[in-house]
């Protein structure tokens, strides 16, 4: 791992030089900034259960959508389209180096951008003049979400552009696989098949796989070590898979 | 590491197949220490195949090959650190400034902090870079992205270095200073070199290996390997005198050359000629005598030509695909093709 701080400081200067990494920049804050608001003034309306960032981060997936094919479609398959891949790899740089470096400059970029919501709880506080509008718990049960779910959504995304050299490709295969991951693991914990028998166990596990789930939980303040493992096993598994193809589209020629 | 006799890059029946398709076909050849040795080939040869295995970059598919004495199968990853490579095309990224981008490479090639920026000076004055080390790269004429593609496969100072078509597409101008610049490593670096440019090969390789269909078709220096596929030699004679007395008064002397008068317009009264023969000896004296000895021609000029690397080029692929596709209608005479398919089985480059 010799050359992964400096694959990293490139990838972060990379992305710091794309206007894709600006648009998913901009169009996150102005989704979250207007889902933000959305709460505020429902519980305004009428008076709520739950804090207002439990419905906040039940959202996530909404920037998720789009802006994580933003930020890794580029990764590869440019790299691939333009051919500096084979630069790359002709140093004595590794390719799980190259993978990591690419991942992580990616990754810290998606948690920054989430951070920057925490801003969020200082203009409500400005406007409220109330400390209870701020819980701590909550608030960072729900960072702690987006951070760890962040992993394995980035992974995917760093996936997806090393199986193809078109950005396009790659931000539509992206899109694909975290609606299948998010959406379809819901669509499938409803399913009345899964209720009774032998389904009903597999059904167990599927619950313990909901992104939702995980997210409210961890919104309302509890941390579950299945969704830990489950984020972290995800991660590893798919950031060896992108190390693979890289491998193997090279191997192929 | 290579020891003083070791050679820096050993080759030995190199096999590369995609889908079904032989790429590279049981190339074996070797290049000594500081020898520049030019990859010739046309289109679809093998030679970026070959220059891929070589870097660690792709593995073969049978065969062996070693780099500074090491196996390249087994350890790529050590290979890359003794081989500056230049991929064809040169892909550079579009959106980083020069020096950024050779400060990058550098640290990436284990270059030492202290070393580097002193590095980084030379290189940018050997190729000529420094007014344009801070020019973002997308900015940039083919000249000088070549020229950035060049500074970074020298920049680490490795043993050997494979530059794949660094020519291509440059003026005659960045042509003569690249040339001058691969000049100026020998002795110093190992060079395999791919080039379409064959005038440049000829100027600044020691040996030329000759690739077609993926197999090796000829390896040698190029005055042998003119004399291996022309062997004719040919002079240009201009005389005043009979133009059919040529023949005559060559053949008097006693020599066997075939004589092809050449279109020469009003020249006061001079013709130009060509004598062709296959004999070895220089026959350049004897001519003059001959053309001289009764005083019916006076003589203006006489020259050797020598055939170019080109023509040497295009007999040699031509042999290696009457082999590799034979005609169906088989001629009668083959001229120099005769027995083909046996050299073709036996080349090998030393």
């Amino acid at each position: 791992m010799r050359h992964f701080g400096t694959l990293l400081r490139h990838e972060i200067r990379i992305l710091c030089y794309s206007p894709a990494t600006y648009i998913a920049a901009f169009l996150f804050l102005l989704v979250m900034g207007s889902m933000f608001q959305w709460v505020i003034e429902t519980y305004n309306q009428s008076v709520q259960e739950t804090i207002p960032w439990v419905i906040f981060f039940q959202l996530f997936w909404l920037p998720v959508f789009f802006m994580v094919p933003l930020l890794t479609m580029k990764s590869f398959s440019e790299e691939k389209r333009l051919g500096t891949l084979e630069n790359l790899m002709t140093t004595p740089a590794g390719t799980a180096e190259i993978v990591l470096a690419k991942f992580f400059s990616a990754y810290f970029l998606y948690v920054g951008l989430w951070s920057i919501t925490i801003g969020f709880n200082f203009i409500l506080f400005h406007y409220a003049g109330d400390a209870r509008v701020i819980e701590a718990g909550p608030l960072l049960g729900g960072f702690a979400f987006a951070a760890l779910s962040g992993l394995l959504f980035i992974a995917t995304g760093i996936f997806a552009s090393t199986v193809t050299r078109s950005q396009l490709v790659a931000g539509i295969l992206s899109f694909s696989l975290l609606f299948g991951m998010i959406i379809g693991s819901r669509y499938l914990s409803e399913l009345k098949q899964l209720e009774d028998g032998y389904s009903a166990s597999l059904r167990n596990w599927i619950d313990a796989l909901q992104i939702f789930e995980h997210a409210e939980d961890l919104s309302r303040g509890i941390l579950d070590s299945r969704a830990v493992f489950f984020y972290l096993f995800s991660t590893i598994l798919m950031l060896t898979f992108s190390t693979l193809v890289v491998r193997s589209k090279i191997w192929r020629g | 590491m290579a020891t003083r006799t070791e050679p820096s890059i050993l080759v030995n029946n190199l096999v590369k197949k995609y889908a079904g398709i032989t790429a590279v076909n049981e190339v074996s050849f070797k290049v000594a220490k500081g020898e520049i040795i030019g990859f010739l080939g046309p289109n679809g040869a093998g030679k970026s195949t070959t220059m891929r295995i070589l870097t660690g970059f792709i593995p073969a598919t049978s065969g062996w090959a070693s780099v500074c004495g090491i196996d390249v199968a087994r350890y790529p990853e050590r290979i890359k650190r003794h081989v500056g490579y230049m991929p064809e095309n040169n892909p550079l990224p579009e959106d980083m400034r020069v020096i950024e981008y050779l400060k990058l490479r550098g640290r990436l090639k284990e270059i030492p902090r202290r070393r580097l920026r002193s590095r980084l000076d030379e290189v940018l004055e050997v190729c000529d870079l420094k007014r344009a080390q801070r020019r973002i790269i997308g900015t940039l004429s083919k000249g000088y992205r070549q020229r950035v593609g060049i500074a970074d496969s020298i920049l680490a100072e490795p043993e050997v270095i494979i530059m794949d078509e660094p020519t291509i597409g440059l003026d005659p101008h960045q042509i003569v200073m690249i040339r001058d610049l691969i000049a100026s490593l020998r002795g110093k670096m190992s060079i395999l070199i791919s080039s379409h440019i064959l005038p440049e090969i000829e100027m600044t390789c020691d040996r030329v290996v000759i690739i077609n269909g993926g197999r090796i078709v000829a390896a040698n220096t190029p005055e042998n390997l003119r004399r291996e596929f022309i062997p004719e030699k040919t002079y240009i004679v201009e005389v005043k005198g009979p133009p059919h007395g040529i023949s005559t008064a060559l053949e008097r002397a006693g020599l066997d050359l075939s004589v092809d008068l050449l279109p020469s317009g009003n020249d006061n009264g001079f013709i130009t000629a060509r004598l062709s023969t296959e004999s070895e000896e220089e026959l350049g004296e004897k001519i003059t005598d001959a053309l001289l000895a009764g005083r019916r021609f006076r003589l203006r000029s006489l020259k050797r030509i020598e055939s170019t690397l080109e023509e040497v080029f295009m007999a040699a692929t031509k042999r290696s695909w009457d082999v590799i596709m034979p005609d169906p209608k088989p001629k009668s005479n083959r001229g120099n093709n005769g027995g083909a398919a046996r050299r073709e089985s036996s080349v090998e480059a030393d």
